[in-house]
């Protein structure tokens, strides 16, 4: 049985019929061009799919699309702004936190999330606020780098524009 | 792909609703709040609800930390996010935060609640021996009314609670007590990870004497165990690091862990063990602290 479910998707709305058990993260991944938000475990334990709702960092993986209905949804596509990356994105690029790139969306989410809270995190909440995310290639340590080269450079894209 | 069978959605815009629509549902309907305990279970089947009542919209009247005279006072919508960061909790059961410290991951923290993660019942589940270490009590609200059940009452078996189909789990109270100090010791194989052992420990001290003492132990039984000839040892007695060395003993007799993934019988027994006595250690110092 199909119902109809809308979700506020990097500000806008997104109506679908779906079945109550549809997830959120393959609702997200089955609108026209936000794929971006990876599919990982299924299980809650990698991280892959975090995107923020109401500014949270959730799983979308454990969040059906309906209870997401009222809620703001923000994915990695919602991250630039005007064409300009987002210091985290920007901070990911230069300091080379990624090779293979399947745990990037979930973590510059959670990345984001954590700045928005905590503008200038030490190393150890970094890696605190990211230990629900898995990344198998590059071991964490250009991850860290890179979100505090964000919090250093909160307007990095602005000032390099 | 993992996902859940089918059922049907609806969201409850009341409790009393929301307990309409379990009796309705005849132990066919289920409420889901933060979901991360009912959706794996889902995933894999071993929960097959046909209906289920999302809570989301009751959060403001069931999220809340609530500091009364005699009592702590918490929704069942609570989060974990909020209990780790409850000053209230920091203070009166400093268990809540070394445990909130370790359940899950930061991500996972925001969505589950207190009420959820006791009603899953997972015997490794962290909140139940806390709670249980601490005497609480829920309250259960079903078509008929409310009744209060005890900690040491609550769960029958793994996975199974006295909560029934048409009851909702609304409040955790835990009563306040003078000269009070808890603690939380945990052992898991990874970060985020459930416990391969974990023990919570609740002590009073008065006049340099224990008055009241809780244990309680997770993932260490097919079910939250309370370690009750290590309550009645503690209690009168004066704290020393022998007696909580001899409590320790106690929890790895009267623990009953099962062989798996995370460690054979004797590897957790010996971790009952320790995790009891530290978990002692910490609760009498923070007991001791606040009796200064």
């Amino acid at each position: 049985m199909s119902v109809q479910i809308t979700v506020n998707i990097n500000g806008e709305d997104v109506t679908r019929e779906e079945e109550p058990r549809k997830l959120l993260v393959h609702f997200i991944r089955e609108t026209p061009g936000l794929t971006g938000t990876h599919w990982g475990c299924d299980t809650s334990n990698c991280g892959a799919c975090v995107v923020l709702m109401d500014g949270e960092p959730v799983k979308s993986c454990t969040v059906l699309a309906a209870m997401a209905e009222g809620h703001a949804i923000r994915t990695v596509e919602g991250l630039e702004r005007d064409g300009r990356l987002d210091p985290v994105q920007q901070g990911f690029h230069e300091l080379h936190a990624l090779q293979c790139g399947f745990c990037t969306p979930g973590m510059l989410m959670t990345a984001r999330a954590l700045l928005d809270e905590n503008p200038d995190p030490t190393e150890a909440e970094i890696r605190t606020a990211i230990s629900g995310a898995i990344c198998r290639c590059t071991g964490y340590k250009n991850i860290v780098a890179a979100i505090r080269w964000a919090a250093e450079h909160p307007a990095a894209v602005e000032q390099e524009a | 792909m993992q996902t859940p069978a089918p059922f049907e959605y609806e969201r409850a815009t009341s409790l009393a609703g929301a307990i309409a629509a379990l009796h309705d549902g005849d132990g066919d309907a289920r409420v889901i709040a933060g979901g991360h305990s009912l959706l794996p279970m889902m995933k894999l089947r071993l929960a097959t609800p046909e209906r289920l009542i999302d809570l989301g919209d009751l959060e403001d009247e069931l999220s809340y930390i609530r500091e009364e005279p005699g009592e702590i006072r918490i929704g069942a919508l609570t989060r974990h996010v909020d209990l780790l960061r409850s000053q209230v909790l920091a203070e009166q059961f400093p268990v809540f935060r070394d445990a909130e410290e370790v359940i899950a991951d930061p991500v996972v923290r925001n969505r589950g609640t207190i009420g959820g993660s006791l009603c899953q019942a997972d015997p490794g589940e962290d909140l139940s021996a806390v709670c249980a270490a601490l005497k609480a009590s829920v309250v259960l609200r079903g078509p008929a009314g409310e009744r209060v059940v005890g900690m040491d009452g609550f769960h029958l078996g793994p996975y199974v609670t006295v909560v029934g189909f048409d009851e909702i789990l609304t409040e955790i109270r835990i009563a306040k007590r003078p000269h009070g100090g808890s603690a939380y010791e945990k052992v898991e194989r990874r970060a985020g990870d459930f416990a391969i052992g974990a023990a919570a420990a609740a002590l009073n001290i008065s006049g340099g004497t224990i008055v009241d003492a809780g244990v309680a132990l997770s993932a260490l039984a097919p079910t939250t165990v309370e370690i009750k000839r290590a309550e009645e040892l503690l209690r009168g007695s004066r704290p020393s690091e022998e007696l909580f060395a001899q409590a320790g003993e106690i929890a790895a007799a009267d623990c009953a862990p099962t062989a798996d993934g995370r460690g054979p019988v004797d590897y957790k027994r010996h971790l009952a063990g320790v995790l009891t006595k530290r978990a002692l250690r910490r609760a009498a110092a923070r007991a001791l602290q606040k009796e200064a």
